[in-house]
């Protein structure tokens, strides 16, 4: 007897509705090794549709993604995915998910056909369905003239793509991604950046990428959730976080920048003095940049250069960092 | 997905159940096993003596192949149930050399590839993964076992007559049962030490020793004490015990030894007894839980350093 698929056929939209289940929701979630706390009293619901997790080493983000697998219990709180908890629900939840591994995980002595194969069949899907999207997703991440190969005999950045491939073989709606694009060379890993793109705009499934680098998770996700010591530092959305973010601006001037600057300071902008003769200027409510050639102007200043500067993730990243928890 | 389109779709079409899932693993696990011609004509050599045991129990009927043959058929070796015990037991050494081929590497490849989290990342258990690792050696070594020990039985019973069957039925469940017995404990073993060790030559080295090391003291403890009790940790010593026990030809009295003084009289006799049955079957029901407890303890997707 065959049981009928949980899948939705409908795409996912960019971010899920406030009334339908978060695709991540934290309820205190605290994981401890022995005594050693890792996570501590997460909350938060997630809703991206690619959420970037971010956090220094030890910060616990393999953590977090090992325990809503189920691989750790939690010591205190639980979590919920699509609305089902990680406690009560591993299997329901675990039919729904990809993870592609961090460490370099095969079995040895299959070919990439014959895993990607077997991995699908243990999703659930029958021998047939299974064959036949072991060769569409090895096709799909670029691995079709080797999928008859040994997964032994492969190269880093080639098992990086048969990890992905058995990650997406069963269409789950949620795709775990730890340090996808550990140890790729450069083209690697923009094939890799490429196919965690296109997977998001798919629309057909949610993506978790944790890295350490911040380039990728800025390449690829629209929300980022900072962990900082086993905490949230930050959880925002990336694209509001910058629009809402104050401006910079870089400015590059030549003669008495210290009149200038106590000028500025009059105004209320806060501003750092990033090298000679460079300023980087945060515009206040109200201030524009006419003001600026303005105060130039009185001091006898020369604007040489001018550009504006959103918060890049780094800035984001940074500031978490230094900031501690609660966001920014 | 289809290869031309080249997107990422979902899955739309039907799950199978999730009670047979565990059987994905040995339908993978013995298409990579026979690839190796070696294995394959070992495992072929492996169904000689129930072939042997087909022939004795024909030539016990055929009166005109006694004849050619010119053996008379008390001269044959009876068909009871020692002689069923005797081929149940030369499978079991058969099926431990199986197992010691095939059991190591099933889970040490799996600890050695990090491939735990792999399997353990889909609705797929722990539980079921054991279960499907060990299903591996369950049908393997079945095959050698009980199933043919069992077709020779409805053989002598088809040529003996119904009367036969019906007065030696209790034979049927001494022959599945001591199979299942012995195939669990090595399959059990087989997984054990391969997820204690992660290099097949080093596990099966382990299995090797864990089986004969202790038999190897046993022998030597029962000859130098005079007794045959440390046979209690011999694998073999208590499968046979247990086997002859399902078969009801176990006897405690393996030996007796006769102290005599220098005129040839008796003073002191030592009667050599074999551990009782229900030991035998408490040690090997323990040895069960230790392994079922380490299998517990590292068959995990990642360990924890606390």
């Amino acid at each position: 007897m065959a049981l009928p698929a949980s899948v939705p056929e409908e795409p996912i939209k960019t971010h899920t509705a406030l009334t339908e289940p978060p695709v991540i929701d934290l309820h205190g979630l605290s994981v401890s090794f022995g005594n050693r706390p890792i996570l501590k009293n997460l909350r938060g619901d997630l809703r991206g549709k690619a959420i970037g997790l971010l956090g220094p080493n030890g910060a616990g983000k393999t953590t977090l993604i090992h325990t809503l697998l189920g691989f750790h219990a939690p010591s205190s709180g639980t979590a919920q995915i699509f609305g089902m908890d990680i406690i009560d629900q591993t299997k329901q939840i675990r039919s729904l998910i990809g993870y592609m591994p961090e460490r370099d995980s095969f079995i040895a002595k299959m070919s990439a056909v014959h895993f990607v194969r077997l991995m699908a069949e243990l999703s659930g899907l029958p021998s047939e369905a299974a064959l036949e999207r072991a060769h569409e997703a090895l096709f799909y991440v670029g691995l079709g003239e080797a999928r008859y190969r040994r997964l032994e005999t492969y190269s880093l950045g080639m098992k990086q793509l048969a990890k992905l491939a058995q990650a997406i073989v069963h269409g789950p709606r949620l795709i775990f991604l730890d340090e996808p694009t550990n140890g790729l060379d450069p083209p690697a890993r923009l094939r890799m950046i490429k196919l965690i793109r296109e997977i998001r705009d798919s629309g057909h499934a949610h993506i978790v990428l944790s890295s350490h680098l911040l380039l990728d998770v800025e390449e690829c996700c629209d929300e980022i959730l900072i962990l900082k010591d086993g905490q949230i530092a930050v959880y925002c959305n990336l694209e509001e976080e910058r629009k809402s973010n104050r401006k910079f601006l870089m400015i590059e001037t030549r003669g008495d920048q210290e009149k200038f600057v106590k000028a500025i300071q009059q105004l209320g902008c806060e501003y750092a003095i990033s090298g000679d003769h460079r300023l980087k200027i945060v515009l206040q409510e109200g201030v524009e940049v006419r003001d600026l050639y303005r105060l130039a102007e009185e001091q006898q200043v020369q604007l040489r250069r001018l550009s504006y500067k959103r918060d890049s993730l780094e800035d984001i990243f940074l500031k978490a960092m230094e900031n501690g928890y609660g966001g920014l | 997905m289809a290869v031309y389109e080249q997107t990422y779709k979902p899955y739309k079409g039907t799950l199978t159940p999730e009670g047979s899932r565990f059987l994905i693993i040995p339908r993978h696990t013995l298409r990579g096993v026979f690839n190796s011609k070696l294995f394959t004509a070992f495992y072929v050599i492996c169904f000689l003596p129930p072939l042997v045991e087909a022939v004795l129990i024909y030539l016990h009927h055929n009166v005109t192949a006694l004849a050619i043959m010119n053996v008379n058929a008390r001269q044959l070796i009876p068909i009871d149930a020692y002689f069923f015990q005797t081929f149940v037991q030369i499978q079991g050494w058969l099926a431990f050399f199986v197992a010691l081929l095939v059991g190591p590497p099933l889970v040490s490849r799996d600890l050695r590839n990090n491939a735990l989290p792999l399997y353990l990342c889909r609705p797929f258990s722990r539980t079921e993964y054991v279960i499907g690792k060990m299903s591996v050696l369950l049908i393997l070594l079945s095959w050698i076992t009980w199933v043919p020990q069992l077709l020779m039985f409805l053989f002598q019973s088809y040529l003996e007559g119904f009367a036969w069957f019906r007065s030696n039925l209790l034979m049927v469940s001494a022959i599945v049962i001591s199979g299942i017995v012995w195939i669990l404990l090595l399959a059990l073993l087989s997984q054990t030490v391969s997820a204690l060790l992660k290099w097949r030559i080093v596990a099966s080295g382990a299995m090797l020793g864990f089986v004969f090391i202790p038999s190897v003291f046993a022998g030597i403890v029962n000859l130098i004490f005079q007794t045959r009790w440390a046979n209690i940790i011999s694998l073999f010593a208590l499968m046979n015990n247990v086997t002859a026990g399902l078969f009801g030809t176990f006897d405690r009295i393996t030996g007796r030894i006769q102290i005599s003084d220098f005129d040839d009289n008796v003073v002191r006799e030592i009667l050599l007894l074999e551990p009782p049955l229900w030991a035998c079957w408490i040690v090997l029901f323990l040895f069960c839980a230790v392994c079922l407890a380490i299998l517990h303890w590292k068959v995990k997707a990642y360990e924890v350093v606390r």
